[in-house]
């Protein structure tokens, strides 16, 4: 475990920092230097078999950024978290999405926790996809700074032997680095086979797919939890017409608003995407021709995009493009910095979303930025 | 057959292993010196070594794809992590081996790095790795005073006035690269108390080298070793005479040669003997005449050069290690007495 600190992810570092003083853990914990050693130490610890787990945030994530980039490319399994925070300058603790969406086409498996029990049982599942002989990819749990790195929750901690069943022990069998194993890892390969490595990254993380399902599914069996899907968490939307759809703590919010909306009478609902990568294509497209409008919420931005879109909005309309039923689908690009999506907000959204739905507004090639001061 | 894992100090040539662990399957350039620190350290290391490449010379011209020199296991690191490749490795083995889950034996770990990934961009993550001291590992930097990978630019470690990509001698500007070599080895010294053992080598001298090596790795902690490599492609002269070149480069006194262990500084190699006054340093032209990176120096660059050297043989408290000079009203002070410590040659008289 390689720490170093920048908030509001470091309140996890400092947690176990605590349980190693009290015996409560055995590991290796170092203090690095800066985020580019945290990331290279637990990349080298994990090459000779050891499991791993590393953090940052915002600007400290892009420090580490060339870690993170070789450590996809190694197939290593290195399980991190990423406590979202705006990108500094200026400077802001508060959530956006756009530290962890920065690595999303490299090759790292991107889930997303709405609360402290799905951030633990998140790490679990890293793990265990991560690890998995068939994917072998790190994998950096997104949590929203502040809304949930600094809100008491009361977590479910499973049992040892529990958390034995679900999670093997760690092997990297023939690609171990140990004198036994006298390998030779990441030579220059050149134009002669880096399309060949590539693509072969690119089928590890098609069959991640399939990994979640199974561990999802075994979870469900073991602790409980986890609801019907791995990749999609619905809230009300059997008989929904308008759906929001969004990943983190704004499902709070929204579901605030959606009950609110649906006393007034509204066919309102929420669809919260719990992994990023890999994106449940077919899942999500079945999912949302469902419905007659579609309003994705952007916790991030992605300058000079598609309609000015956010990145989850573009990647949904994409997503849907070759469908001959879709819904329309308004982007929203909301809650930047750590700003709270109040329900002004969320009806502003519903709104638009609504007029979307019924043809009023011209709603597809448009993205709405929310409660932003003139 | 228990695999035999101490590495005892080695006498003399016909003492060294035969085995080599470092073979062909590289391109590494007609004399290239790096090429034989690196063939040196596995070879004094034996076959229970992790070693940790970050990129440079060392990285791409050994290792492309379907060729490999390394017998033993190999894996790249980036440019400014082989302080943080070192430790997690070390880190990993310890914890894999406490647990049980790994059989329990000595593995030496060693991260090495050019001049420019050790001395420039890899040197916070190298000093943070210094001070981790229950890790076992070794930094070793070799250094080639360029960026000789990306075609010859200059670093930190490249001598003053010398050619490079980045500093070519031109008609407005005869030298355009002034700054003195960082002194790295001596700085990490003074820098890392807990660091068992800091040492500056030589391929040239191999023998010393390759004690130091072994003494690097028997000692435990993190520990450092710099080497001065010569090379044919940067420093412009002829690839047969890279190991002269190593030779001048010691015996002119512009690369001491020393080891710090626990604390205590001993000059080795023919440095000892210059400090003893038992061997005359010889003038720095001797060694700057023979490299096409110094041909544009005229007698003023030549002197600078000069003068620097031999301030750091008659004024600093260590000669080439550490740069401070001590007022003479002070030397009774500090308990310095350099007619009683054959560190120092005396100073030209007045």
């Amino acid at each position: 475990m390689a720490a170093y600190p920048i908030r509001p992810y470091d309140g996890v570092m400092q947690a176990a920092a605590k349980l190693i003083a009290n015996g409560k853990m055995d590991v290796e914990y170092i203090v690095a230097d800066g985020e580019h050693s945290q990331f290279e130490i637990v990349k080298h610890a994990c090459a000779v078999g050891s499991r791993v787990f590393v953090g940052s945030s915002g600007v400290g994530w892009f420090y580490a950024f060339e870690a993170i980039a070789v450590t996809a490319g190694l197939r290593l399994p290195v399980v991190a978290i990423c406590g979202n925070r705006a990108l500094d300058d200026p400077g802001a603790f508060g959530t956006e999405h756009n530290d962890s969406l920065a690595v999303r086409d490299l090759g790292w498996l991107l889930p997303w926790a709405e609360t402290a029990q799905e951030a633990m049982d998140l790490a679990l599942m890293a793990w265990r996809v991560g690890e998995d002989k068939r994917v072998s990819l790190p994998v950096a749990i997104g949590l929203d700074g502040a809304f949930l790195t600094h809100s008491q929750q009361i977590v479910k901690i499973p049992t040892q032997a529990a958390v034995n069943t679900f999670l093997p022990p760690f092997d990297l069998g023939d690609r171990l680095l140990h004198p036994d194993n006298p390998i030779t890892i990441a030579p220059q390969v050149d134009q002669d086979w880096l399309m060949e490595i590539r693509m072969q990254n690119d089928q590890a993380m098609r069959k991640a797919e399939g990994v979640i399902r199974e561990a999802h599914a075994d979870f469900k069996k073991l602790f409980g939890r986890g609801g019907d899907s791995p990749f999609l968490d619905e809230y009300m939307t059997d008989d929904a017409e308008v759906v929001f759809f969004g990943q983190g703590t704004l499902a709070l919010p929204m579901k605030v608003a959606i009950r609110r909306l649906r006393k007034e009478g509204h066919k309102v609902g929420l669809v919260r995407l719990k992994w990023f990568r890999p994106f449940a294509t077919d899942e999500i497209v079945k999912c949302l021709s469902r419905f007659k409008a579609v309003g994705v919420i952007d916790r991030d931005y992605s300058f000079g995009s598609p309609y000015y879109g956010g990145v989850l909005y573009n990647e949904v309309r994409s997503a849907l493009y070759s469908q001959p039923k879709r819904p329309v689908v308004v982007g929203f690009i909301a809650g930047l910095g750590g700003r709270e999506i109040e329900q002004p907000m969320a009806q502003e959204i519903f709104e638009k979303t609504k007029a979307a739905a019924s043809g009023d507004l011209k709603a597809g090639d448009t993205c709405h930025w929310i409660g932003v001061r003139s | 057959m228990a695999i035999e894992t101490a590495l005892p100090q080695i006498k003399g040539v016909k003492d060294v292993p035969y085995e080599e662990l470092f073979v062909s399957g590289h391109r590494t350039c007609q004399g290239c010196e790096s090429a034989l620190v690196m063939r040196h350290m596995v070879k004094a290391s034996g076959p229970r070594t992790i070693v940790l490449g970050s990129t440079g010379c060392m990285y791409v011209a050994n290792t492309t794809y379907y060729t490999t020199p390394w017998v033993v296991p190999w894996m790249h690191t980036q440019l400014g992590a082989s302080g943080s490749a070192a430790l997690g490795t070390a880190a990993g083995l310890k914890v894999l081996m406490r647990k049980g889950k790994l059989k329990d034996e000595k593995i030496n770990v060693i991260a090495f790095c050019g001049d420019g990934g050790g001395a420039d961009m890899g040197l916070g993550a190298i000093s943070a790795t210094l001070t981790h001291k229950e890790y076992n590992c070794l930094v070793l930097l070799y250094d080639n005073e360029s960026y000789a990978n990306t075609d010859i630019q200059l670093s930190s470690q490249t001598p003053y006035g010398a050619v490079t990509t980045f500093s070519p001698s031109g008609s407005k500007k005869r030298l355009m690269h002034t700054r003195w070599k960082k002194n790295v080895p001596g700085m990490l010294a003074a820098g890392h108390p807990e660091s068992r053992f800091i040492a500056a080598g030589c391929a040239a001298y191999a023998v010393d080298l390759m004690n130091k090596i072994r003494k690097a790795l028997e000692i435990g902690g993190p520990t450092f070793v710099h080497t001065l490599d010569p090379c044919p492609k940067g420093w412009d002269y002829h690839p047969q005479y890279s190991q002269e070149l190593g030779h001048l480069a010691v015996e002119c006194g512009i690369w001491p040669l020393y080891e710090v262990i626990d604390g205590v500084c001993n000059l080795t190699g023919p440095t000892r003997q210059i400090a003893e006054g038992r061997k005359k340093r010889k003038p720095v032209y001797e060694y700057l005449k023979r490299q096409g990176r110094f041909a544009h120096f005229i007698d003023e660059d030549v002197e600078h050069f000069q003068a620097q050297v031999d301030k750091m043989w008659t004024d600093w408290l260590i000669p080439g290690v550490i740069p401070f000079t001590v007022p003479a009203k002070d030397q009774a002070i500090l308990k310095i007495d350099k007619k009683s410590k054959p560190l120092h040659e005396e100073p030209a008289t007045a």
